[in-house]
């Protein structure tokens, strides 16, 4: 296991994701928020925070469970049983440009129910996808708008990202 | 809205499984299975209020209504709980079924099984059908009340309810009055509260108990006045007339007067008490109308929470079916 992030490049990390959302998203939209469950709502949390600093204003933010458009719900899952949990976004994404955040971007699967999902809940302007870790393995035509650390470690190796809020430490590991 | 993460995070729940691809009733199961069933049914709440109130986790799937006795609550519930779900739903009742033609319940089943069914919700008079059902099918078995035995949904749903409102049951004080010997829900209730840690006090008649109340994990009372000041939650039955022999009380105007939840003794009780009812309420028989629609009333929230409830549970059961697959 070698890491490849420590906290402070996550924290750079998010500043510069910051700093191109900004530059690239037109003030007079309405911008929002939205992390997946787990690791991608925490992230959510503190961009919009940045962003909300980085603009003057509220940037809402909103949490997003996507176990029931997931499209393995039918094969054996081995130990890890898929757990639904709320989906919690206080906000309306109607005409919203919608930053859909992940820790990581491996298969696109993840995104792909994501924005189903999202779809389900509204109309959104647009919708962007940001991650902290993009790496190669992509099995749908999907790409992330903003992507943080790019690597292209090899099928089937574990990328783990900790974070503060749910695992005590800031970093990234890569087998 | 911001996000909290960190009490989010915290509420994430033990790593528990379930396992079982039927739900047959609440007594077999433990504290933490049931309260993993309503964590689950937590994420189903919104599906009921956003822009497209349907979830595609149960398409394809096909879900049989087998109704051996009336329902509208329920058997709607279930209906539109799989309809979120995107699952095809067929519905079956006696009087329009060959049952009426002396079909068995195994043969009724196996013919329904041979048109490729993956879950059974089954309502039947005799107490053990679901489980029979469940020993000779290959598809998942959701009880949706067994003679007077249980009725885990509605057990599940009260339960859910009260936690939802009262933030936890341990240590309440709940009383279930009527004719609890006629009554599966009050047995699915009475498993579903005493195991995740509240009092259970049963209130009514002598002749409305079951036989060998003593032996269950509860308190019994005669006098509804003697609990109602005492009590966080009311949970009133409704008098099942049809299922009522011989005469166990004198008169509906005396069992009104000792047993009915009026506007008079709602005087006495806390001023926070939840005031539940299974539905299909006799009014002013058990309840006066003016209690049932009063501020201290869930009774519609339990059907909103109904939905919820039985969406988790027929996603759980065909999860647990796909990993046994």
């Amino acid at each position: 296991m070698k890491i490849v992030l420590n906290s402070k490049q996550i924290e750079q990390i998010l500043k510069d994701l910051t700093s191109r959302i900004f530059s690239e998203t037109s003030s007079e939209f309405d911008i929002a928020v939205i992390g997946i469950r787990s690791r991608g709502e925490v992230l959510a949390e503190r961009l919009s925070s940045k962003l909300s600093q980085k603009l003057g204003r509220d940037v809402p933010c909103g949490t997003l469970d996507i176990t029931l458009y997931r499209d393995d719900l039918n094969s054996p899952h081995g130990k890890g049983q898929p757990q639904v949990r709320t989906t919690e976004i206080g906000f309306d994404i109607d005409g919203k440009i919608i930053i859909l955040v992940d820790d990581v971007l491996y298969t696109g699967r993840s995104a792909r129910a994501a924005m189903d999902a999202l779809i389900d809940l509204g109309r959104p302007t647009a919708i962007r996808l940001a991650v902290l870790v993009d790496r190669a393995g992509r099995e749908l035509p999907i790409q992330a708008d903003y992507a943080g650390y790019k690597t292209d470690v090899a099928p089937g190796k574990l990328v783990q990202v900790s974070l503060v809020e749910s695992d005590g430490k800031d970093e990234v590991v890569v087998e | 809205m911001r996000c909290d993460a960190m009490a989010i995070i915290k509420r994430k729940s033990s790593q528990l499984k379930w396992q079982s691809k039927h739900l047959l009733g609440l007594r077999e199961l433990s504290a933490e299975e049931i309260s993993y069933i309503l964590d689950t049914a937590e994420g189903f709440e919104q599906i009921s209020t956003r822009a497209v109130k349907k979830a595609p986790a149960l398409r394809g799937k096909l879900v049989v209504n087998l109704f051996f006795e009336d329902s509208t609550r329920t058997r709607n519930s279930f209906t539109l709980a799989a309809n979120r779900l995107s699952a095809d739903v067929i519905e079956f009742t006696r009087k329009t079924s060959s049952v009426s033609k002396g079909e068995t319940l195994l043969d009724t089943a196996k013919n329904l099984e041979a048109m490729g069914i993956d879950i059974v919700v089954i309502r039947h008079s005799a107490a053990g059908a679901p489980k029979f059902l469940s020993r000779n099918i290959k598809a998942c078995v959701i009880n949706a009340g067994d003679g007077f035995c249980e009725h885990p949904t509605q057990g599940l749903l009260d339960a859910y309810t009260i936690r939802k409102l009262k933030g936890s049951l341990k240590g309440l004080k709940i009383a279930i009055v009527g004719d609890i010997a006629h009554s599966r829900v009050a047995r699915s209730d009475m498993w579903a509260m005493t195991k995740l840690g509240a009092d259970v006090i049963l209130v009514g008649p002598p002749t409305l108990m079951p036989a060998q109340v003593n032996r269950l994990p509860v308190s019994v009372s005669y006098f509804l006045d003697e609990v109602i000041e005492k009590v966080d939650v009311i949970n009133m039955l409704r008098i099942q007339f049809e299922r009522l022999g011989g005469n166990p009380f004198p008169s509906v105007r005396e069992y009104s007067h000792y047993f009915g939840l009026t506007v008079e003794r709602m005087k006495r009780a806390k001023p926070d008490i939840l005031v539940m009812h299974p539905g299909p309420i006799n009014r002013g028989l058990e309840m006066e109308s003016e209690v049932a629609d009063g501020p201290n009333s869930v009774i519609l929230e339990q059907v909103t929470n109904g939905l919820a409830v039985r969406m988790a549970v027929l996603f759980l059961v065909n999860q647990a079916a796909a990993q046994q697959k």
